[in-house]
């Protein structure tokens, strides 16, 4: 208590000196929470427009299936029992059937994913409804981002040439019905979304589909066999791994700041001890012992990052609690990088970000006031006293 | 602790190393102090009344001998204990006197009754009652660097005297003070012996201050080559 007592007396009494060095650490607290607050705002908006538009509460896989094989997209796909029929008349499930295909608008060639979806489902946000008027040609939703690199708009026809399950070449054309803007690029570049029934009658594959998105409400809903459950642990890695990677970006800048902030403390203390030799050697005569005053300058040190939260919380909390009202626009383009990132990200802070940060703010000040103050317990009192000691 | 005697000193010898050797700074002194004296340690530089001074103080130790305060060895106590003596029973005067000059002149008063753990109204009873004694009730809200020399050195008298201690020590309190202010000085610290019954002991070569003194002990060389006691008309 004397020590918070007299810490808090010298840095007042310090005042230009104390509140430089806890204006600079008040603003890495507010950087840092700030940063954290962008990466979880970002990681938790990009799970829920995920799960929203593509994965809803989990996917089951045909056995076959891998994303990221292309060459297995002819094999992935298995006729639907009469229990996973049940299901998804229950609304539990969705059917997605995929398959490879060739697009050529104005005349060029583009490889895409054909999906077949059922236009009355209600799992995911993909707005399949449009998709239900089949009178005329084939109606087809596509994503902006799809749309733009292929300069489609509503209305137009485009040829599609796809391969049935036999590998015989057919073509035909399809028709613009609707563009969706979504944040999610999976379920938009290079895909194009057609009626189920179609897209099986297209491939001649009847009852057959590639995935099963099950709903929010109802995610696992059994073992089926020759179908794999895909959790969201499994079906978000990607967006938790980068995330990760961007959270370690963020440590290097946190790094970066904290050690412009401890720099700035530590070459205090360091002054401190050799310029206030006299006020070291005083307290021993007046009674302290050495390791009280150890104790002292160190407790002076860590009140900085006390002080310097206080006055992160009296300009950071209007700021950042702003910010996460208005979000953060991101720059025109961002929505190519082919990463799930919506227009504005709403940063999200939590206690215990906020208490993490000020514990290791605190945690790294002591430290480093801790290191030159324990030079005072080797000190010679009756050098001190006189401010001798070099 | 002998009828009175509040500081025994028998066969002290204080050496430090200098090189492969040593250098003696006190050479087998013997002397006693008793209750309520206005002494000092008389004597030109290096003579040891500093060393002595600090020893008495507890800030250093004996190489050999024995230096009892209060009836404490100082050569035995540990850091605590003698942090603890300090504390309680010893004020401490300096030349260039040591003020906390991020204090204001009641902070740096008040600071050995904080570490006494004394409450806040008797600390602030205690710190008005001592700045009363040297005068400056009027500068509580300055800080030191406000002040003239003068008023600084009364500021540590105050700072020294508040807790009441048994023994002050002074070292060359007047030795950056002009003469109209180390007769001031030494007047005031005259008077609160005489009224509290407070022991003080000077470490000083100034003729100003042996003119006050009620006890001359003369150093040379780290030896006590004259203790007189000198009768105040």
């Amino acid at each position: 208590m004397l020590a918070l007592k007299l810490a808090y007396r010298n840095l007042m009494g310090a005042r230009l000196r104390t509140w430089l060095n806890v204006i600079v650490l008040s603003l890495s607290f507010v950087v840092i929470i700030w940063n954290k607050g962008i990466l979880n705002g970002w990681d938790l908006q990009a799970r829920h427009d995920t799960i929203d538009w593509q994965i809803g509460g989990g996917q089951y896989w045909q056995g076959n299936y891998d994303p990221f094989d292309p060459f297995s997209i002819e094999d992935s796909h298995a006729p639907l029992s009469d229990a996973i029929n049940q299901a998804i008349e229950q609304g539990q499930l969705t059917a997605i059937l995929i398959s490879q295909a060739t697009m050529y608008p104005e005349g060029r060639i583009q490889t895409i994913a054909l999906q077949g979806i059922d236009p009355n489902q209600n799992i995911l946000e993909l707005p399949t409804k449009y998709l239900a008027d089949e009178s005329g040609a084939t109606p087809a939703i596509i994503g902006e981002r799809t749309a733009k690199n292929n300069k489609l708009a509503v209305g137009d026809y485009v040829t599609i040439r796809w391969r049935d399950v036999n590998g015989t070449f057919d073509a035909n054309e399809v028709k613009i019905v609707h563009i969706f803007k979504t944040n999610v690029p999976p379920v938009d570049l290079g895909v194009v979304w057609i009626p189920l029934e179609k897209h099986r009658e297209m491939v001649q594959m009847p009852n057959e589909a590639t995935i099963l998105t099950s709903s929010q409400e109802a995610g696992f809903i059994g073992s089926i066999s020759g179908w794999e459950f895909k959790d969201h642990y499994f079906l978000l890695t990607e967006i938790r791994e980068m995330i990760e990677m961007k959270s370690i970006g963020g440590a290097v800048f946190f790094v970066i700041l904290m050690s412009l902030a401890m720099l700035a403390i530590f070459d205090t203390q360091v002054l401190s001890i050799f310029r206030r030799q006299k006020e070291i050697g005083t307290h021993i005569a007046l009674g302290m012992t050495q390791r009280q005053v150890v104790m002292l300058f160190t407790v002076e040190g860590a009140m900085h990052s006390i002080l310097a939260a206080i006055l992160a919380a009296i300009y950071g909390i209007p700021l950042l609690g702003l910010q996460a009202k208005v979000g953060w626009s991101m720059p025109a383009g961002t929505d190519d990088f082919g990463m799930t990132i919506a227009e504005t990200i709403y940063p999200a802070y939590t206690l215990g970000l906020v208490l993490g940060t000020t514990l290791l703010v605190l945690a790294t000040t002591t430290f480093v006031s801790y290191i030159p103050a324990r030079r005072i317990s080797k000190m010679n009192p009756t050098d001190a006293i006189k401010g001798k000691i070099q | 602790m002998k009828n009175g005697q509040l500081i025994t000193i028998q066969n002290l010898i204080k050496d430090y190393p200098v090189g492969r050797g040593f250098f003696r700074a006190l050479n087998d002194i013997n002397l006693t102090i008793g209750e309520g004296e206005f002494a000092g340690l008389v004597g030109p530089s290096g003579s040891g009344k500093t060393t002595l001074l600090n020893i008495v103080g507890s800030l250093d130790v004996p190489t050999k001998g024995e230096a009892k305060v209060l009836g404490q060895s100082i050569g035995s106590l540990s850091t605590r204990q003698s942090a603890n003596l300090r504390n309680h029973s010893l004020g401490f005067i300096f030349q260039t006197y040591n003020l906390l000059s991020v204090y204001t002149v009641f902070e740096n008063v008040e600071l050995p009754l904080l570490l006494l753990k004394i409450g806040k109204d008797e600390r602030r009873k205690l710190v008005n009652q001592a700045l009363e004694w040297v005068g400056l009730v009027d500068k509580i809200k300055s800080r030191p660097p406000q002040l003239s020399g003068g008023e600084c050195q009364r500021v540590s008298i105050a700072r020294a005297m508040v807790k009441s201690p048994k023994i002050v020590l002074a070292d060359e309190p007047t030795a950056n003070l002009d003469a109209k202010n180390s007769h001031n000085i030494l007047q005031t610290m005259e008077k609160l012996n005489q009224d509290l019954k407070t022991t003080f002991i000077f470490a000083t070569h100034d003729d100003k201050v042996i003119q006050y003194l009620h006890r001359k002990i003369s150093l040379e060389d780290g030896r006590v080559v004259n203790d007189e006691q000198i009768t105040k008309q």
